[in-house]
């Protein structure tokens, strides 16, 4: 009986999540094409998208695996140029913009992975805040030194340099990728909704299914308790990277489709705010709820367009809103008062049924 | 010269750096979280310095006061009203709240003041000094500035050594718990602590405009970033280590810029910050705690 | 190298007397601590299938003991050798993985994972499911989670836990608690088994039980036990070998009988009387 329970939970959960993407899809697509959107909300589907990447791989850091980082946009920012890098140097050998888009989104991924491979291991050595203070910075780190790279491609293949665009020395023919801080400009703009939906079901699968495994478990135990997870064999620098790892990938990911989205991006877009915005997703979502995540990522993003109409007032409402939710479900006071207010109704409704009856 | 100049520089920044990282090292030691919020307090209180002075043509020390006392009220009302219900709550909720309040203090202060920059008139009137034959010119607000924290930074001392809720705030630090046993108010105790941190970032404020006069909602945020960096940089919860942490980050961001590259300052700022917390992972004068298995 | 319970002893399991060789060996182990000494000059044996005490009086250094067996602290002096194989320089998971499971004063559960999840990852380094098959659950992934279940509802049931399997480990009662911590260390295979205050906030018959737990566990997977316990009846009763330390210092080692008769284990628990 237990056990059947326990199966079907997880079951439940996976069917709610790629159900929701799923349904998500078959109900805006058709919009989309019959063009019942207007071209404001019709943009937004990718970013979307994106965001729910970003969401799902940082519940994967901050949820699973328990260390607050807060330079998640680094990794989506190495995915997005790298990415972006790969699709127009391939703009000539591959024709077809779907193929150019999937391997622009594993390269985008391979590289955000490496990253998070070089960042990890010096920052999984640290612990709480010191972790999360030095992600940030690493974060920062990747945004000024894409902010001072300019890469070009011509005939003789990629040219890259720190200094400006004529240091880049590309014959006549040569196009400029990536233009110091003004970002990646002249980018063929080949992420659909489609795409995006397919690389939101992609991160569901990965992220679902370890952490319903040896890995997950690894993961979970050094989470819970670091010492006892090392006292009975798991290695644990090992499983935080791996965590760490695939979720820098699919932030990659996520950056590779964001950055095909738009004609321009800038690594100033990837910041530390972009960072603490994916968080203020998962952290409202749940922890260790990918369904929240999804959740919490489409109506955050909506709601400052939801709140367009008080523009003025909609940031602020928007402030608001999160101090509210915070102190609503973190107060044990304010947790006390609903649940005995609910317990009440409850018991009131109870008390009709039985009177009427 | 130059490369006094540089350093002379480097301290009128790092000052400011460490002003606002004490702000930030206060509050962690007794509250044990990050007030992110605190970056837009500088922000609120240079606002106001700048609306005594244009608008309501107060003379600056006014000027200065009014701002101290508006983040004063602000510091105590933010930690009142934000993050004193989740004093039992996990470190993450107080996080994203502290990063609510920031949202807001941002966004009111668009309302308020729209988004173009303010420009602000430094709040000391006289020009630079200027030494060796005009080949070292030092500005009087780095002159001031460094005289303020080296002032801030020697009250402080004075009063955590000396005083009552001076040695309450250390207590509380070591260890809430027992300074509650101890007959300790913790609640004041954190309250008052806000209140000087959010006081010290008024100051802050003034002196950042003063140096470098753009002010704009978002003015807070980066200096605000960056002294928290400081904070950890010199190890968090160390009064000492957010004055070496901040003139150290200060001094390695001018230096960064005159002799390395404008663009890539920042990312030799936290650079430096990573290799320091790799080699020490509890910043330069942080204590280390170890877990009891 | 003397071992605290001389051989050959009256033991219920047979193959004893034929197994000589020690599982677990210090020499000479000490630690300091800021230049305190707060453990010296400890040395043991323990047997195979022996189940062996370590106790003494609070601040005696025990648990610092165990923190050294299994390198969660660094010895300052002196060898620890598993199996004759020597334990220096090896990280904490590395020693789990040569036989040495532990169980912890402070109960170390994995709070937000199931009792089943608990037992699981004790069993992580016998479970063979490569990252590929974690990430796509296939390529062999059923089948390794079928055996991983099975084998760790069977430490549950030993424990009399199954009926709590999907529950989380951190709403379970205190006694389950410390039950589930030991079914996890010894998911590990370990060849001894280290257990801090077993006991600790346990009734009567709980404690009867769990005696009859740690005698079952040395029958049926023949491995050593070494346990600290502050109940004495539970450690006369339990125990084949007792070491007593003292101030960090091994003042007393051998049969329960010897160790109720020593007057320096006297002193140690009731003081010095006043006349000497």
């Amino acid at each position: 009986m237990a056990r059947k329970k326990k199966i079907s939970s997880f079951a439940v959960n996976n069917i709610k999540c790629y159900g929701l993407v799923i349904l998500a899809f078959l109900v805006l697509m058709p919009l989309q094409s019959a063009g019942v959107l207007n071209n404001s909300v019709s943009g937004q589907l990718v970013p979307i998208c994106a965001y729910v990447v970003m969401a799902i791989s940082l519940n994967l850091t901050v949820g699973y695996l328990g260390e607050l980082s807060l330079g998640h946009a680094g990794f989506m920012s190495v995915g997005a140029f790298t990415g972006v890098i790969t699709a127009v140097a391939l703009s000539q050998s591959v024709a077809a913009p779907e193929l150019r888009l999937l391997v622009s989104i594993i390269v985008g991924g391979l590289f955000a992975g490496v990253a998070g491979l070089i960042i990890g291991i010096p920052v999984l050595r640290l612990k709480g805040d010191y972790l999360a203070i030095v992600t940030l910075a690493f974060g920062e780190i990747i945004k000024n030194i894409i902010n001072c790279l300019y890469v070009g491609i011509d005939a003789s293949g990629l040219h890259f340099s720190m200094k400006n665009t004529n240091e880049l020395n590309l014959d006549a023919a040569g196009k400029v990728i990536l233009n110091g801080p003004q970002g990646a400009v002249g980018i063929t703009k080949i992420a659909t909704f489609g795409a995006a939906i397919l690389l939101i079901l992609f991160a569901l699968f990965i992220v679902l299914n370890l952490v319903h495994s040896k890995t997950g478990r690894a993961v979970s135990a050094i989470r819970d308790n670091r010492i006892a997870a090392e006292s009975v064999g798991i290695g644990v620098t090992r499983y935080k990277l791996t965590a760490f790892i695939i979720s820098a990938m699919l932030a990659g990911m996520a950056g590779a489709l964001y950055a095909q989205n738009f004609s321009t991006v800038a690594a100033q877009k990837f910041d530390f705010n972009l960072s603490i915005l994916i968080l203020v997703f998962v952290v409202l979502g749940g922890m260790r709820n990918i369904f929240g995540s999804i959740i919490a990522t489409a109506i955050l993003y909506m709601l400052p367009e939801l709140l367009r109409g008080i523009a003025d007032y909609r940031m602020l409402i928007y402030a608001i809103i999160l101090i509210a939710v915070m102190l609503l479900t973190n107060n044990m006071k304010v947790r006390a008062f609903i649940d005995t207010a609910m317990a009440n109704i409850k018991g009131k409704l109870a008390g009709r049924k039985g009177g009427n009856s | 010269m130059n490369l006094l100049t540089n350093l002379i520089n480097g301290i009128g920044l790092g000052s400011v750096y460490a002003i606002i990282a004490l702000g930030y090292t206060m509050v962690y030691g007794i509250a044990k979280m990050l007030n992110f919020a605190h970056g837009d307090v500088i922000m609120v209180g240079a606002y106001m310095c700048f609306c005594a002075t244009t608008y309501l043509n107060l003379p600056v020390p006014a000027a200065i006061l009014i701002a101290m006392v508006v983040c004063t009220v602000l510091g105590v009302l933010i930690e009142g009203l934000a993050y004193k219900p989740l004093r039992r709550a996990g470190s993450l909720a107080v996080l994203i709240t502290a990063i609510g309040v920031s949202y807001f203090l941002q966004n009111m202060a668009l309302l308020i003041w729209g988004s173009a920059p303010k420009t602000f008139t430094s709040v000391v009137p006289f020009g630079a000094v200027s030494l060796f034959g005009g080949e070292l010119i030092i500005s009087w607000e780095t002159i001031i500035t460094v005289l303020a924290n080296i002032v801030i930074m020697i009250g402080l001392a004075l009063f955590t050594k000396m005083s009552r809720t001076g040695k309450a705030m250390r207590a509380v630090s070591e260890d809430k718990d027992a300074a509650e046993l101890m007959g300790i108010n913790v609640n004041k105790t954190i309250s008052i602590t806000f209140a000087i941190g959010s006081a010290l970032a008024a100051i802050a404020g003034v002196l950042l405009c003063s140096s470098y006069p753009v002010l704009m909602p978002t003015t807070g945020s980066m200096p605000g970033i960056k002294a928290f960096t400081a904070a950890v940089f010199g190890g968090i919860g160390s009064i000492p280590g957010a004055m070496l942490g901040g003139l150290l980050l200060g001094i390695i961001e001018i230096f960064a810029k005159s002799y390395i590259s404008t663009q890539l300052s920042d990312a030799i700022v936290f650079g430096v910050l990573i290799v320091v917390l790799l080699v020490k992972p509890t910043g330069l004068l942080g204590k280390k705690i170890a877990e009891k298995v | 190298m003397t071992k605290m319970v001389p051989l050959p002893s009256k033991s219920i399991v047979p193959e004893r007397d034929a197994e000589h060789e020690p599982i677990l060996e210090t020499h000479r182990l000490g630690i300091d601590f800021g230049g305190l000494t707060a453990v010296d000059e400890v040395t043991l044996a323990i047997g195979r299938t022996e189940i062996s005490g370590l106790i003494g009086p609070n601040g005696a250094g025990k648990t610092t003991v165990f923190n050294m067996l299994t390198n969660v602290y660094k010895p300052t002096r002196g060898d620890i050798m598993l199996d004759g194989k020597p334990t220096q320089g090896k990280s904490v998971a590395q020693v789990s993985r040569m036989g040495i499971a532990r169980t912890f004063q402070n109960i170390r559960l994995f709070d937000q994972m199931s009792v089943l999840d608990n037992v699981k990852v004790g069993l992580h380094n016998d479970i063979h499911q490569s990252l590929l098959a974690s990430v796509t659950h296939a390529f062999g992934f059923r089948k390794s989670e079928k055996e991983a279940n099975e084998r760790a509802l069977e430490f549950l049931s030993f424990f009399n836990l199954d009926k709590f399997a999907y529950q989380k480990a951190g709403s379970l009662p205190y006694g389950e608690q410390r039950r589930l911590e030991i079914a996890r260390a010894l998911a590990t295979e370990p060849k001894i088994i280290l257990l801090d205050e077993p006991a600790a906030g346990m009734n009567p018959s709980e404690t009867a039980e769990l005696m009859e737990n740690i005698r079952k566990i040395r029958d049926k997977y023949r491995i050593a036990v070494l346990l600290i316990e502050h109940d004495m009846s539970l450690v006369m009763n339990l125990c084949e070998g007792i070491c007593v330390l003292d101030h960090g210092k091994v003042i007393a080692k051998g049969t329960p009988d010897e160790i109720k008769s020593n007057p320096k284990v006297i002193e140690a628990y009731l003081g010095k009387k006043k006349e000497k």
